[in-house]
Order: structure tokens, then C-alpha cells, then sequence
């Protein structure tokens, strides 16, 4: 009895700590009843345990926190995505091992039927193993996508729809048969399927992916629960469940396209035919002090940060650029699509940690009627996002995606490594427009040589 | 918003239909699983009104909270642990430990160090 309030309290601590991230005020407290909760359930479970085995766990989770503590506090805010894809990972896999002990000791967990292990507990075992193994390989894949070291495989579509008919045909005969090899089959399937329905996937749809993976492994964890009757562990995989799939909703709505769309037609990223002629274009391109200029004699300019802000580590530049601006009476503020980065809400978070105020970075829907009035667009590393090609191309493969309207601006700067196209592979044709220029080179770089323009005409 | 709520509730319905035709051919323990099914989708529908009230330019925070309470697996993982005689559940729970607690303790550090970035600029 005792346990089962402990359970409750600790779900409903959950359910605060998602609440808490409403504003950043209430976030930090969020966060704490999310410790106070897993304290609780892990607490209300050892009530039941023996001193034996008590210790035994307890050696398991200090290597663990000795692990997440090192990981965790050593990483870079630019490295975010990996983090999280890799931690997915974990989830993923303690999923898949949790199955297989519950299989091997079903007593443990009251799961026993007449015949065998009851059929219902099968299922959600045998789901929870198979979610749980798309998850780790999955996110083992994206991980290394984000990571750089693996570019990806064109993998067609009959591939995946084979191995996911696969899974669940193992999956049937599982549950009707209850057989040691059909478990161990369905795990491998799965881990191979996670592998397969990743490897295509495109850079630019990697925060889609990401969340996916999320929701994933929030769902993995319900199906243990339904296996172990832990109203707890269904209570939280099905609210982190839906918290992926929403994010994942909000992207591919911004994107004009469906979560379907998007896992299969990964291979028609570059089909654009525009693309082809884009080095007989000339283009326009500036200076740092030319852009200095710019920049002095605006009123009020709007900074449009991408994932090249992200890899240059360029955010602490670009505040010190916008305090000398602030201190000459013009207005700055950040515009953030919600598919930059590579993670929802990845950019927020590079320029809180270069302390830009919560107050200047404005989402797409707020910010984009203010483009018409600003004088500069200062947009750094972002390409896709920005593309009027969505408006009025329809065989453009961004159509119908909301852009940020930099177009609009009188002068447009565009901060990029080199002319080459976006992740989506598509030519952005503000890059040749009168009103633009480029500054080529690292982000960062240029925009500290910016700064020291800046520096030297005020 | 109403479109996607609606969206949602035509897919529960027939989810719900489709559950009492397999209800049948399911064995003994159909109670709970009728009793997890109601927790389940009472759940979700909560995870969907607190998420959807959740700031935008907090969602990279909202994706490692996430993941680290989804790591409350580590209960079932702690259970497997908790008789001698079955040593393969034992191992399986040591591992699944091991795994759950990196992501918890990693998930919250990660949450934490972000929020106090965001928590300094107000």
C-alpha cells in the first residue's frame, strides 16, 4: 500500500516537472521534482528488497552516476543533440534487458499464468523489447549522424516494410508460442529495423528524428510497465511518449511535412534542378567593415541564428556584437526557426549560455511581420530556413515549409563556410538578390572581425 | 489545435474498439490489463495539455527532462535484481541499472546546467 502512494506521488512529481518548463522561472523547480520523483520510486522499490540485494543495486548505480556525472558535466552545449540521441540510446537498451529478465523470471514480477506466462504480458513484453531495440539502434544511429562520423546509406523502402512486417509476424508467433528463439529473433529484427529506418535520413531532418526516438523510448518504458503492472512506469513512458510526439508534430508542421514523409523520402534530398546552376551566378561579397557599416547605421536589426552558428560556436561573439549595438541605440533581436540546429530548441540554448537575454529571441510566428521594418538581417549559418523558394516553388523539395521572412529586410547579410547549398540541397536564391551580402568564412571568425570594425568606427 | 484534438479522439475511439475485439482471446489477467489500458491513455491525454503548454524555447530542456525520468525503468530493473536464484534476470538488472542511472543522473545535470543558463539572462 505504502509503495503504491510513493508510486503515485512520484508520477505526479513528473507531471510537475514537464509543468515546470511552462516559463524558465518555474523550470528549475520542474527540474527538482523530477529528481524528487525518481528518489521516491527508486526509494518505494528498495521496501520491498532484502540488504543483499540493496547493496548489489547500488554498486550498479554508482558506476552509472559516476558515468552520467563525468558525461554530463563535461559536455559541450554545442554537442546537445549527440547527448541526448545517445542517452535515448540507454533508455532503449535498459528496456530490451529488462524484457529479458522478466522473461527468464517471470515469478519476480507476478506474471504467471496457468499455462506459461500470461498472453496479455507477452505482448506487451514482446513489444516493449521490440520498441526498446529501435530505440537503442536508432538512436546508436543518430548519435553517429550527429557525431559526424557516419554519413548515412540510401536504403529503399521495401527493405524496412519487409523487416517491420517481420517484427510482427515474430512478434504473433511469440505471444502464441512463447517460444525462448522467437524473443531473441524479434530483438535482433528490431535492432537491425532501428538501423535500417535511421541510416537514410538526412541531416536536416535529424531534430524530427531525434524526437521520434524520444517519444520512442518514452513508449518502450510503458510497455515494460504494462509487463511489471507499474502504473508508474506506464503513467511516465506514455506522457514522455506524447511529449516526443508532439515535438515531433511541431517540426513537421513547420516543415509542411508528415513524420511518414519524412522516414521515407529521405532520398530525395538535391532533386532540386535549380541547384545545377548556381556557380554562374554572381554574387555580392561584402566585407566586415562594409557590414560594420551596415550594421551602425541601422535601427533596428534581426539576428537569424542556424546550425553554422551552432558548429562555429559563434553565440558569444554575436552577443558582444549586439551589446556595442544595443549601446549605440539599435534595436537587436534573434529569430528562431523552430527546425534550426539540430535539436528543438537547440539554438535557445547556445544563446542562453552566451547569456543573451530570454527576452530578444523571438519565435518564427512572433518576430516574422517584423522583418518588413528592420533594417539588417543578420542571419549566421542558416540557409533552408530562410529560403523564399518554399513561398513559390512547388518543385522545390522545402516547398510549403515556414521560413523566416529575411527577404523582406532592406539589407540582408548572410554569414556562411562557403556558397555551397543547405542540408536540404537546395540553392537559396537570396544569396544572388541586389540587397544582399555574403561574408564567407567561419562564422565566428567573421563576425569578431565585424566587431572589431565596429570597435574602431564608434 | 481543435482539428488535431479531434484527430486524436477519432484514433482513441477506434483504438478502444479495436481493444474489446481482442479483449476476448486475451487470458486470465484482462483486468489489469484493462486497469493499465485506462492509466495508459489517461496519461497521454495529460502528457498532451502539459506539453503542449510547454515554452518552445524551452523544448531542448523539455527533451533531456524527458529522457531522464523515462529512466524510471530502473524500478523494473531493480526488481529483476531482486532474488539470487534467477542469475540471467540478475545480470539483465545490473546492466539495466547501470544504463538507467547514467541517463538519470546524466539527463538531470544536462537539465539543470541548461536551465541555469536560461535562469541567469532573466
Amino acid at each position: 500500500m505504502l509503495v503504491d502512494v510513493l508510486y503515485l506521488i512520484a508520477a505526479v512529481c513528473f507531471i510537475f516537472a514537464l509543468k515546470g518548463l511552462s516559463s524558465p522561472k518555474s523550470a528549475f523547480y520542474g527540474n527538482c521534482c523530477g529528481i524528487a520523483g525518481i528518489v521516491l520510486a527508486c526509494a518505494a522499490t528498495y521496501i520491498s528488497l532484502d540488504i543483499s540485494s540493496i547493496a548489489f543495486t547500488l554498486v550498479a548505480i554508482a558506476i552509472g552516476a559516476g558515468i552520467g556525472i563525468y558525461i554530463a558535466g563535461n559536455v559541450s552545449m554545442m554537442a546537445l543533440p549527440q547527448l541526448v540521441a545517445g542517452f535515448h540510446s540507454l533508455v532503449g537498451l535498459a528496456a530490451v534487458l529488462v524484457a529479458f529478465a522478466a522473461y527468464c523470471a517471470p515469478g519476480l514480477f507476478s506474471i504467471v499464468g496457468i499455462h506459461g506466462i500470461c498472453k496479455s504480458s507477452l505482448i506487451e513484453m514482446g513489444l516493449g523489447s521490440a520498441i526498446g531495440a529501435v530505440t537503442f539502434s536508432g538512436a546508436v544511429v543518430a548519435f553517429l549522424k550527429l557525431e559526424g562520423l557516419y554519413r548515412g546509406t540510401a536504403i529503399p523502402v521495401f527493405v524496412n516494410a519487409v523487416l517491420l512486417s517481420l517484427v510482427l509476424c515474430l512478434l504473433t508467433y511469440f505471444v502464441a508460442t512463447q517460444s525462448t528463439i522467437a524473443f531473441v529473433i524479434l530483438t535482433l529484427f528490431s535492432f537491425i529495423f532501428g538501423v535500417t529506418l535511421i541510416a537514410p535520413i538526412g541531416g536536416a531532418d535529424m531534430p524530427v528524428i531525434v524526437s521520434m526516438l524520444n517519444s520512442y523510448s518514452g513508449w518502450a518504458a510503458s510497455g515494460i510497465g504494462f509487463t511489471l503492472h507499474s502504473d508508474l512506469l506506464i503513467i511516465t513512458g506514455a506522457i514522455v511518449g506524447t511529449s516526443g510526439a508532439i515535438l515531433s508534430y511541431i517540426m513537421c508542421k513547420s516543415m509542411n511535412r508528415s513524420l511518414l514523409n519524412v522516414i521515407l523520402a529521405s532520398g530525395q534530398s538535391g532533386f532540386d534542378q535549380e541547384s545545377t546552376d548556381s556557380l554562374s551566378k554572381s554574387f555580392k561579397n561584402g566585407s566586415a567593415e562594409d557590414i560594420a557599416f551596415l550594421l551602425k547605421n541601422a535601427e533596428s536589426v534581426i539576428i537569424v541564428p542556424g546550425y553554422g552558428m551552432a558548429t562555429s560556436q559563434a553565440q558569444h561573439a554575436l552577443k558582444e556584437m549586439s551589446d556595442i549595438l544595443k549601446k549605440e541605440g539599435i534595436e537587436v533581436r534573434y529569430a528562431i526557426h523552430p527546425v534550426a540546429g539540430r535539436m528543438p530548441g537547440h539554438m535557445n540554448v547556445l544563446l542562453a549560455e552566451a547569456n543573451v537575454p530570454y527576452e530578444d529571441v523571438c519565435e518564427l510566428d512572433k518576430i516574422n511581420r517584423d522583418f518588413a521594418s528592420c533594417d539588417v538581417a543578420y542571419v549566421i549559418g542558416a540557409n533552408d530556413v530562410t529560403n523564399p523558394a518554399a513561398k513559390h516553388n512547388p518543385s522545390s523539395s522545402i516547398y510549403g515549409m515556414q521560413i523566416l521572412e529575411v527577404e523582406k529586410a532592406k539589407t540582408i547579410v548572410f554569414l556562411k563556410r562557403s556558397m555551397g547549398t543547405g542540408y536540404a540541397g537546395v540553392d537559396n536564391e537570396l544569396f544572388y538578390a541586389q540587397n544582399t551580402m555574403m561574408l564567407l568564412g567561419d562564422a565566428k571568425k567573421t563576425t569578431e572581425e565585424v566587431i572589431k570594425a565596429l570597435q574602431e568606427t564608434v | 489545435m481543435n482539428c488535431c484534438f479531434r484527430d486524436l479522439f477519432a484514433e482513441l475511439n477506434n483504438f478502444i474498439i479495436n481493444l474489446q475485439l481482442i479483449a476476448p482471446t486475451t487470458s486470465s489477467s484482462d483486468g489489469t490489463s484493462i486497469h493499465g489500458m485506462t492509466v495508459f491513455i489517461l496519461a497521454c491525454f495529460v502528457g498532451y495539455y502539459v506539453v503542449w503548454k510547454v515554452t518552445p524555447a524551452l523544448h531542448a530542456p523539455l527533451m533531456s527532462v524527458t529522457n531522464a525520468i523515462s529512466s524510471v525503468i530502473i524500478v523494473g530493473a531493480i526488481l529483476a535484481t531482486s532474488q539470487n536464484i534467477y542469475v540471467f534476470s540478475r545480470v539483465c538488472g545490473f546492466f539495466a541499472i547501470v544504463l538507467a542511472s547514467v541517463n538519470i543522473f546524466g539527463g538531470f545535470i544536462v537539465t539543470h546546467r541548461m536551465l541555469d543558463m536560461f535562469r541567469r539572462n532573466r
